[in-house]
């Protein structure tokens, strides 16, 4: 199942000419397909697929308690599940550090970004508020599972409607729908460059995954950055930081167009 | 059994099914794999092996092992489920692989193993049948040698009526007269049981009619397997 190193010395040649096994530019995604509706009882939810890969996410809102620190606001949980089904790499029983991380990347690119209005999510300071729960499942993994997993959220957050709140018993009333989750027009998007050789491309196939040396996720909007996170060992230089920098804008703009044209 | 007047909450006759889709190779990694859609009842199955069994303690050097694992996505039911394994989980994994491994030849796999995973994307009652369906779907999609197809559906009774394929209102909100009772089954082209399960309150003889109905359904379910596996090899468009 491994991808043998002959491979990884090619895609390293290649890349060093500027050139990838599927003649993608470096900052070229594959095609992004967006399905939206894919479980009714899901308050929203998207099939995301770029390429081969395939990620599903599912919003579910229910009332809880406010966290002491955020009296006035709704809460976030973002988890995510890699299942077994979706790669013959990926092992039974709990969960690994992949889908952890992956959880934590896709909350904080939400959270950060300011998406969510979650004073709006606040129904009784002190005591009751809206969670909002976004749950992440591989379904294939051909590479990129991560920004997959980013743009199905964004777009099962902006197709989601919220259940009703029933005064009488203080709980949701899944029979009903009370309008959008309050969400800011500027919407992120999680990209993800990995460094192979002395070169960073974006969505790598799974294959170019398996030869990268180190990756660095950037949650952005239009001109800001809301999150980042570096992973994996190898060093990047400064450098190499303002290049992905000055990168992420075109990408962002290349990915939120097709968002944009298929989440409406 | 006076059955005519009985309506159910979508419209359908007692022994009327629900609209079923099904298409084989939906996870391209999977070495087989199949969705089977019963109403607003979402099953995928991918289909892993046989291969290796790791670790090696765990290997049966007498026959291979099949090892399901059913997950009802956290999303996939009014009331968010909590992520990860739990106890109804866990009991409907195993008796996936009950229901299926009477039409695999094991022997011939020694101390190997079948990985069968099936996700529910959309939960709307009968979601393990639709997860042994789509399962059965993919062992004969991964090309593994099966002395049959396993096909499933829950018959039942609402109040005195009994039905087939119990969807998520009347097994769990039902409650008129004398309530619900859902027998899931699963069986082979022949119409021998591999798994049946039952919950709820039934006399004996309605019990054999119930089933015996359900056993004349499940060759409907049949066919619409057999013809997604056919396209899938060009076989029919």
């Amino acid at each position: 199942m491994e991808t043998p190193r002959i491979n990884g010395e090619r895609i390293r040649r290649y890349l060093s000419e500027g050139k990838r096994f599927d003649g993608r530019k470096m900052d070229e995604f594959r095609n992004i397909q967006i399905e939206l509706g894919i479980s009714k009882k899901a308050e929203g939810s998207a099939r995301v697929r770029i390429g081969k890969t395939e990620v599903i996410v599912g919003i579910k809102m229910d009332v809880g308690e406010p966290y002491p620190d955020s009296q006035d606001k709704g809460n976030l949980v973002t988890s995510a599940e890699l299942l077994p089904l979706s790669s013959p790499r990926i092992e039974l029983g709990k969960p690994g550090f992949d889908s952890i991380e992956m959880g934590r990347i896709i909350d904080r690119c939400i959270r950060e970004s300011k998406f969510i209005n979650f004073e709006k999510l606040c129904i009784k300071e002190g005591e009751k508020v809206w969670n909002v729960f976004v749950d992440i499942y591989s379904i294939n993994d051909d590479g990129n599972l991560l920004d997959a997993a980013g743009i199905a959220a964004i777009a099962a957050l902006k197709s989601a409607k919220m259940p009703g709140y029933n005064e009488a018993t203080g709980k949701a009333d899944y029979e009903k729908h009370a309008g959008k989750i309050p969400l800011s027009d500027d919407f992120p998007i999680s990209i993800t460059f990995h460094k192979i050789g002395d070169n960073f491309i974006v969505d790598p196939t799974r294959e170019e995954e398996d030869f990268s040396e180190t990756r660095v996720t950037i949650g952005s909007l239009k001109g800001t950055i809301a999150s980042m996170q570096k992973g994996e060992t190898e060093v990047i230089t400064f450098e190499d930081l303002s290049k992905l920098l000055e990168l992420v804008g075109k990408v962002y703009k290349d990915v939120a167009k097709e968002v944009e044209k298929q989440v409406k | 059994m006076t059955t005519k007047e009985f309506k159910r909450n979508d419209g359908r006759k007692p022994m009327e099914l629900r609209p079923i889709k099904a298409k084989v190779g939906v996870v391209p990694n999977a070495d087989g794999s199949a969705m089977y859609q019963s109403g607003d009842t979402i099953a995928i199955a991918a289909v892993y092996g046989p291969k290796q069994m790791h670790p090696q303690h765990s290997q049966n050097p007498e026959k291979g092992t099949l090892r399901c694992t059913y997950i009802m996505n956290s999303f996939s039911v009014s009331e968010r489920a909590k992520m990860g394994p739990n106890r109804r989980s866990q009991e409907i994994s195993k008796i996936t692989e009950w229901a299926l491994e009477p039409v695999l030849m094991l022997k011939d796999y020694p101390s190997q193993v079948i990985d069968v995973h099936v996700n529910i994307i959309q939960a709307d009652g009968g979601t393990r049948c639709a997860g042994i369906n789509a399962a059965s779907m993919a062992l004969a999609h991964a090309g593994i040698p099966m002395k049959s197809l396993v096909t499933s559906v829950s018959c039942g009774k609402l109040d005195k009526t009994l039905v087939l394929d119990i969807n998520g209102y009347e097994d769990s909100k039902f409650d008129e007269g004398e309530g619900s009772t859902d027998i899931p089954i699963s069986v082979t082209k022949d119409g021998s049981l591999t798994h049946m399960q039952l919950d709820g309150k039934i006399s004996v003889d309605q019990l054999k009619e119930a089933v015996q109905a359900a056993r004349e359904a499940c060759k409907e379910i049949y066919d619409v397997q057999k013809e997604a596996l056919k396209k899938s090899v060009g076989g029919e468009k």
